[in-house]
């Protein structure tokens, strides 16, 4: 079933069969901590070459998240968390170790091979957004599907469905420019779910918003894990990763820290609410 | 992404910065108008000049007399009289294929009216003239062949004389001028004709009688020769040649001129001198539209340039959309569907403004308006080629970018 891994033997694969069917009825997380890890990073390191100026952005990280996981990575800057985040969302390859996703080794794909994980298993949400500007949300929101192919009329009825998700419904027609930092975030939020991907990836996704957005895009993230979806997210502030059920800590390209967390619920106080509106 | 959605995003890429989308184009718009309008012009002057040729018959031959080495000095052809009235009475007895010959005699000689004159071209020559020239009779009738025996003293006249010694629109038959001081009665007035290809006015001619152009206003007498030249009608346009051999070996016997010894006379048909006028012109017109496709060269390298310039502007956006998932190869459509589109634009515009200078210009020569479909398809075609060939070279760099620089590019 997944291309890349060692076959596992008959039996074993019977019973991680019967652990997903029991964690589509019963979500405990000690299910969902059995079945096959969706992200796994083994000894994946990256060297930096300008001239003769070596950087090892990353020393040998090892890293598996399951499905369903709200990861929050922290570390200083410059210790190697967008350089992970690029590895992770295929942007860019590994000097060395492996990535699976999915199971799937992502070294064997080619141009189009990646181009198709980065569209259908991968969504991206950017700091700076990266809205397409002079284009409206919904188109900016249409494009994972137009290159999925997907037909006109369902993008389009996709698009809105994911842009309401968000609580953008009203704004369909505005351009960037006419919104908010949190708006467009928001959108940049949808658009990387349109696709239903399984793995959304959000480095410094708060970061250039105020405290109050980003409570919100922290409680639209955590709404997305209760859906199932998997999330890392990069924060250089704490309050951010209390909201994250794993906390993963980066220093000078090595993985220091790794820790469980109860998450803290990302609800905006009544008072904030009325305030907002 | 399909084809549709990748032209509407180029659309609205263009749209997005008219202005330079507008200049970009005007390369290919110049090229391809250009192409189109020198086609069109050598196309149009070519038709003009077998116009006038046609109308002067395909089945037509002239004999010029010329000189044997008599005397030691050769002149060239028309230089001297070697053909005699016999010679032109056996060409349009003895030959099948000929149906008619009439001589022309000419002679640049003042017409007077009772109270007008007029210096004009008088023509000596005989009723089948008429014919031979495709001379039609406006007014009145040609003279007769009883007349030129008799050496009667008409004349008929051309439109241009006739509009100088009696005014536009009169009609002068029966009336007397007097060519040389004798009295010559109008009997007809031809219809109007034109221009030659080389500018001469037809109509300014008066054809009287040759026997009386012998007698009344040719000054010397050559006797039994023909100071002019002598048209031959062939029965039909393809026996045209025929007539043409026909007519050379009659009077190479006639002249009684040996094996390997040189005509003292040419006889050449109105389609050789066509031919030869058309070869010129399609030489021209083949210069100024391969001038035209340099300019359309030049437009293609304007449209790579600001393509380039282009997908160095979107790096950002190029970076974002292979971030969400664009292939190389829907990139790669996106810019070269965007260079195709403006160079399509370019042709279309340029290839109404082309139709445009050739209606104008053919409107202005009075020429025949000709635009070959072919032309415009080709123009076209080349025009799409152009966006192709200038377009994959940055569409194929934007396709190539590395997303990781792309989505860090200030
Ligand atoms: N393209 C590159 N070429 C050379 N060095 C690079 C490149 N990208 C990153 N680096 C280096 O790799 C190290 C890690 O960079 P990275 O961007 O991953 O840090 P970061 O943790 O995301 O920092 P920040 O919190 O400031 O975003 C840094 O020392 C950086 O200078
Ligand atoms: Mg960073």
């Amino acid at each position: 079933m997944h291309e890349g891994r060692e076959a596992p033997p008959r039996g074993e694969s019977r019973d991680i069969g019967r652990a997903f069917q029991g964690g589509e009825e019963n979500r405990a997380m000690d299910v969902v901590r059995e079945a096959p890890p969706l992200v796994e990073l083994r000894g994946v390191s990256k060297v930096y070459r300008t001239g003769d100026v070596e950087v090892r952005a990353l020393r040998g990280v090892d890293l598996s998240v399951q499905p369903g996981e709200l990861v929050a990575i922290m570390g200083t800057s410059g210790s190697g968390k967008s350089t992970l985040m690029n590895i992770l969302g295929c942007l860019d390859k590994p000097t060395a170790g492996e990535y699976l996703l999915d199971g799937r080794n992502v070294a064997r794909l080619d141009r189009d091979g990646l181009a198709r994980v980065r569209n259908r298993t991968l969504g991206f949400v950017f700091q700076s957004f990266n809205l397409l500007a002079r284009t409206t949300a919904l188109e900016n929101v249409e494009l994972p599907l137009l290159y999925a192919g997907v037909p006109t009329r369902e993008r389009q009825l996709r698009a809105r469905a994911a842009l309401e998700r968000v609580g953008l419904g009203e704004r369909l027609e505005h351009h960037p420019k006419q919104l908010s930092g949190g708006q467009q975030q928001r959108v940049a939020i949808a658009r990387a779910l349109v696709g239903r991907p399984r793995l959304i990836l959000a480095d410094e996704p708060t970061g250039n918003l105020d405290s109050r957005t980003s409570v919100e895009v922290m409680s639209l993230f955590q709404e997305l894990q209760r859906e199932g979806l998997t999330l890392v997210v990069v924060t250089h502030e704490p309050d951010i990763a209390a909201y994250a059920g794993r906390v993963v800590v980066v220093r000078d390209g090595r993985i220091v820290a790794d820790r469980r967390q109860v998450p803290q619920a990302a609800v905006l106080l009544p008072e904030e609410e009325e305030a907002a509106s | 992404m399909n084809l549709l959605e990748t032209l509407r995003l180029a659309a609205r890429a263009l749209l997005r910065s008219k202005t330079r989308s507008v200049l970009t184009a005007l390369g290919i718009i110049i090229g391809v108008g250009a192409v189109i309008a020198m086609v069109a012009i050598g196309d149009g002057a070519r038709a003009s000049v077998q116009k006038v040729f046609d109308s002067m018959g395909t089945n037509l031959l002239i004999i010029l007399p010329g000189s044997s080495n008599a005397g030691g000095a050769r002149g060239g052809f028309g230089s001297q009289p070697t053909l005699t009235w016999d010679d032109l009475a056996a060409i349009r007895t003895e030959l099948p294929a000929v149906r008619a010959a009439a001589p022309e005699l000419r002679s640049n000689t003042q017409v007077f009216s009772d109270d007008q004159n007029w210096t004009t071209t008088v023509v000596g020559t005989t009723p089948d003239f008429f014919d031979v020239r495709s001379w039609t009779l406006a007014k009145g009738a040609a003279f007769t062949e009883p007349d030129n025996e008799a050496g009667a003293k008409v004349v008929v006249l051309g439109q241009t004389v006739v509009d100088n010694l009696y005014g536009a629109g009169a009609n002068p038959v029966g009336q007397v001028v007097r060519i040389n001081k004798t009295p010559f009665t109008v009997v007809g007035v031809t219809a109007r004709k034109g221009q030659s290809p080389n500018g001469q006015d037809y109509d300014n001619t008066a054809f009287i009688p040759s026997t009386s152009f012998l007698r009344s206003v040719q000054a010397q007498s050559l006797g039994a020769y023909i100071s002019g030249v002598v048209f031959v009608q062939a029965v039909s346009s393809s026996q045209t040649e025929q007539a043409q051999s026909e007519v050379t070996q009659l009077l190479r016997e006639r002249h009684r001129l040996a094996e390997g010894e040189a005509n003292d006379f040419d006889v050449r048909s109105l389609a050789e001198l066509a031919n030869g006028q058309q070869q010129s012109t399609q030489t021209l017109s083949l210069l100024l539209a391969s001038i035209a496709a340099v300019s359309l060269v030049v437009g293609g390298i304007g449209i790579m340039n600001i393509m380039l310039v282009s997908v160095t502007e979107r790096t950002r956006e190029i970076g974002v959309r292979v971030a969400l998932g664009a292939r190389p190869r829907d990139i790669l459509a996106q810019f070269l569907v965007e260079a195709l589109t403006l160079s399509m634009l370019g042709g279309l515009l340029g290839a109404a403004a082309g139709v445009g200078v050739a209606k104008v210009l053919a409107a202005q020569f009075q020429w025949p308006m000709l635009v070959r479909p072919d032309v415009v398809v080709l123009a076209l075609g080349f025009s799409a080629l152009v966006g192709v060939g200038f377009g994959l070279y940055p569409a194929r760099k934007a396709s190539l970018l590395d997303p990781i620089d792309a989505l860090r590019y200030e």
